[in-house]
């Protein structure tokens, strides 16, 4: 240190601001240990039986039943959601009335509320006796123990993202260009559809793939609504679960690695779509 | 007859009816109505067993282990989140995108598959099985796996705030106060903290949320031992599959409200701060 306690930086440093190294190394170093190491441990594992040994453990019925439930399903929920979303955006984004401040907030609560919670809560409500499931056991319907009571969760777990990638786009696209479509002799309707959604388009399919990606994944809020029978309602999470309880740690495993691997496509779907976005900016 | 005018823009009165309705009924019936009950529920046999349920030993265990994880999971991702994002968005380097990616990565994976990474490393069969065993190291279905578990799924939390929010502040004031003779570590202090304040709030706040109420990644990890492993949401379960429900929606509206603080300080934060946030969070 000089006299005057002037740092000069050092000749081979290209940077002004110290810790880059201290934080780079730190942020490495946690990354690795916590993440990345033990994902690396997942994914070798089923392979120690070669592929024929993962493809042993995949293509049991039970298993891709399972897979078939969580991604269908998923899919199906993250539709609804956009649907949903679309609309509970525009009304909160476009509408001014009292509590809008309070639905807004309410939105995020699937993300706030432990799922555990939210699983029995939903099951709950939705089990032949409880205060939505006996208003619909008169029509024969049941939703709560059969594959309806996993769409429900998902559709719960999904909202957040869909109504939250859209609320910003929806209000920065502004009224302008929807008035320059009606000045030019467009109907309201075909504003909507062929301005405005368009538009929207980008925002709508990243919820939908945030949804999607979230509802493939869940596990707390769909296990007790569910009802886990094999073959039918039980989804692919839980039967990793199921099969580490019976130490099949290389059938867990080859469960997990299909479920990584729809992570890692969603994820490059997404950074694909937000380039897209940022481009029509 | 004269026709009013009406914007082009402006919805007819019936289709706004029409689709805050729509809105209403969805949140009231999909979001509202299941945080109804749960109070409900909790509340069903009166405020005296409310109490009880609360005080029952297992479940002061279950908080208490709970706090513990959070309370180790939540200062190591802040710190985490704090030199990630100095180290993204105060200096240039070759695969910073690819960095950040990797960083949000754990929200994209399932917490079941979260949970099992720890048990192919640790667990009997796993990576360091033998050694831990023959070492007498508890590590899976004890509070470091629990621990551990909470710091993957809450892992990207702080980090992707303060990234964002670091990057939009750019580097001008840091570099004014190195240049000025502050040390590195004034500068931080001084300069950088007082500009993130708000923003590490932000996360932390929903990072902690989290960190306690996180089910999948935590119950493959635990063993679910009664009273020793099983957090809040996990005594949920256990509850609720004994058919204590009482039990099992008492605890859950302790967790319940604990959402509902979040959610409030969240909305708080986003209408006094806004500005000192990401700018996802602006409207």
């Amino acid at each position: 240190m000089s006299a005057i306690g002037l740092k000069i930086p050092l000749p081979r440093s290209r940077h002004v601001l110290p810790g880059f190294s201290l934080s780079l190394g730190f942020t490495l170093f946690y990354l690795a240990g916590i993440v990345l190491i033990p994902l690396l441990a997942l994914v070798i594992r089923p392979f120690e039986l070669g592929w024929d040994g993962f493809w042993a453990a995949i293509s049991t019925p039970r298993v891709l039943a399972s897979l078939r439930l969580s991604f269908g399903m998923s899919a199906f929920a993250a539709v609804i959601d956009s649907v949903f979303g679309f609309i509970v955006a525009w009304v909160l984004v476009r509408y001014r009335f009292p509590g809008r401040g309070f639905l807004d907030a309410v939105i995020d609560l699937p993300f706030a509320l432990p799922t555990a919670v939210a699983g029995i809560a939903l099951s709950t409500l939705y089990a032949p006796n409880g205060w939505i499931g006996s208003l619909l056991v008169p029509y024969g319907i049941r939703i709560a123990y059969t594959p309806w009571g996993v769409l429900v969760a998902m559709i719960f777990i999904g909202l957040p993202f869909s109504v939250r990638t859209l609320e910003p786009v929806l209000g920065e696209i502004g009224q302008e260009v929807e008035e320059a479509a009606a000045t030019l002799g467009a109907t309201r309707v075909q504003t909507i559809t062929k301005v405005v959604i368009p538009m929207l388009m980008p925002a709508l399919l990243t919820g939908a793939a945030m949804a999607f990606a979230r509802g493939v994944g869940e596990y707390g809020s769909v296990i007790f609504i569910a009802g886990n029978i094999p073959m039918v309602s039980e989804i692919a999470p839980l039967l990793i679960v199921t099969k580490l309880e019976q130490f099949d740690y290389a059938g867990a495993a080859a469960i997990g690695v299909v479920m990584l691997a729809a992570s890692f496509i969603m994820l490059l779907a997404l950074n694909g779509l937000q380039a897209w976005s940022a481009s029509r900016r | 007859m004269t026709k009013k005018l009406v914007r082009p823009t402006e919805d007819p009165l019936w289709l706004k009816a029409l689709l805050g309705a729509i809105t209403v009924g969805f949140i009231g019936i999909l979001l509202l109505l299941p945080l109804v009950l749960v109070f409900k529920e909790a509340f069903a046999e009166g405020v005296g067993p409310f109490f009880e349920a609360i005080v029952e030993p297992d479940t002061l265990a279950s908080v208490r282990l709970s706090l513990i994880a959070a309370a180790i999971a939540v200062p190591l991702n802040s710190l985490f989140g704090v030199a990630a994002a100095w180290c993204i968005a105060k200096f240039d380097f070759p695969g910073k995108t690819f960095l950040v990616t990797l960083i949000d990565l754990p929200f994209s994976v399932s917490p079941v598959v979260s949970g099992l990474i720890y048990v192919l490393v640790f667990g009997m069969q796993g990576w360091f099985g033998k050694y831990l065993v023959g070492h007498d190291i508890h590590i899976l279905f004890a509070l470091p796996g629990i621990v551990l578990a909470t710091i993957f799924v809450t892992f990207p939390f702080v980090a992707r705030e303060l990234i964002p929010l670091m990057q939009d502040q750019g580097r001008d004031e840091e570099e004014a106060a190195a240049t000025l003779g502050a040390s590195g570590l004034g500068t931080f202090l001084r300069v950088t903290l007082p500009n993130i304040k708000w923003g590490l709030l932000y996360s932390v706040l929903l990072c902690n949320a989290r960190a306690l109420g996180e089910f999948g990644a935590v119950s493959v990890v635990s063993g679910h031992i009664r009273g020793v492993t099983n957090t809040m949401p996990l005594h949920v379960e256990l509850l609720y599959n004994n058919y204590d429900y009482v039990g099992a929606f008492t605890v859950s509206a302790l967790l319940a409200m604990l959402a509902l603080i979040t959610l409030a300080l969240k909305s708080l934060l986003e209408w006094r701060y806004a500005d000192e946030l990401a700018a996802v969070h602006r409207l």
